[in-house]
């Protein structure tokens, strides 16, 4: 065990928590469930939002959960440098949450798409990406009914220039989102957004690889790192 | 009892494929010469005493509506069957 432990919020609604769950242990990272109502993040390194549909993505996707007791704790955490990803819904909580940049809309074409999605890695540059190779391709699933990002052109050209495009799809856009943006990061870049489902992607038996075991070895790397720092710092 | 009604709108810059979907299927109810439907949502909210514009500006900007994507409008509307 790397001694790194990764918390994984469960929402009301929620689908994807058990495989993010899974996908951690996987990494060889101890996961820590959380509950939307706790405010306590119970001393995890790291944190995912995993996918699914947050309060019945009533109103809007991910609206009403970035009100929840713990997202205060998470987003005070993230401003300190603590790791998050979010995944697909999640992702959309911290774009509601202003953690993220932009929004998710509903797909250009209006149909729900779920196949593996060839992505290009962009960005090394973040918590969750540091361990893939330079513009490495890598294939998971997607499934959104509402993951086109949308951002205006000012903000879309500064992801761009600032390195925080985590990942693009390649081998056509399944939601029409915007200079086919897949993933994004913060501008410190402990968070991270993803529409695609990397915890889907981490066993032969169900997945279409294990490229998104990339995800997580990353984030252990990086906390280890910072530990590193943190010691050689005494 | 007085009622505020929010109405939460795309912004136009911002695509909007579900009034493109209902503009596309108005020629098949023999409607032609509509250059553009856009969808919203209206919400009501009902204040128990006096209306509270404040409150409701609040409220939609934090909740009801998404600055990046989205615009409202705020205004009180009567209630039918109380005195305004």
């Amino acid at each position: 065990m790397s001694g790194v432990t990764v918390g994984v919020v469960t929402f009301p609604g929620s689908l994807d928590d058990r495989d993010a769950v899974r996908a951690v242990q996987r990494s060889g990272a101890t996961a820590i469930r959380l509950w939307h109502a706790d405010p306590s993040l119970h001393g995890v390194d790291a944190v995912i939002l995993p996918g699914g549909f947050s309060y019945g993505d009533y109103l809007r996707c991910g609206a009403i959960a970035r009100f929840a007791p713990v997202m205060e704790s998470i987003a005070d955490a993230a401003r300190g440098g603590m790791p998050v990803l979010g995944i697909c819904n999640g992702f959309q909580i911290l774009c509601e949450a202003h953690l993220l940049p932009g929004a998710l809309v509903r797909n250009q074409h209006l149909h729900f798409r779920n196949r593996d999605q060839r992505l290009r890695i962009e960005s090394l540059s973040s918590a969750w990406t540091n361990s893939f190779a330079g513009e490495q391709q890598i294939v998971i699933p997607v499934k959104n009914g509402e993951g086109r990002f949308v951002a205006d052109e000012q903000t879309l050209d500064r992801l761009e220039a600032e390195d925080q495009v985590v990942a693009r799809y390649i081998g056509g856009n399944p939601n029409g989102s915007m200079r086919d943006i897949a993933g994004i990061r913060n501008e410190a870049g402990n968070v991270v957004g993803l529409m695609p489902h990397p915890e889907h992607a981490v066993d032969a038996l169900t997945g279409p690889s294990l490229d998104g075991l990339g995800f997580f070895g990353s984030v252990l790397r990086h906390v280890a790192n910072a530990r590193a720092r943190a010691g050689a710092a005494r | 009892m007085a009622r505020v009604v929010v109405d939460v709108m795309l912004k136009p810059e911002i695509l909007d494929p579900q009034g493109q979907a209902i503009a596309s299927a108005l020629p098949r109810l023999g409607v032609t010469g509509v250059a553009s439907v856009r969808v919203g949502k209206r919400i009501e909210i009902e204040f128990a005493g006096e209306p509270d514009l404040a409150q409701a500006q609040q409220i939609a900007d934090k909740l009801l509506a998404n600055p990046v994507i989205e615009d409202f409008t705020i205004r009180v509307e009567p209630v039918a069957g109380t005195v305004a």
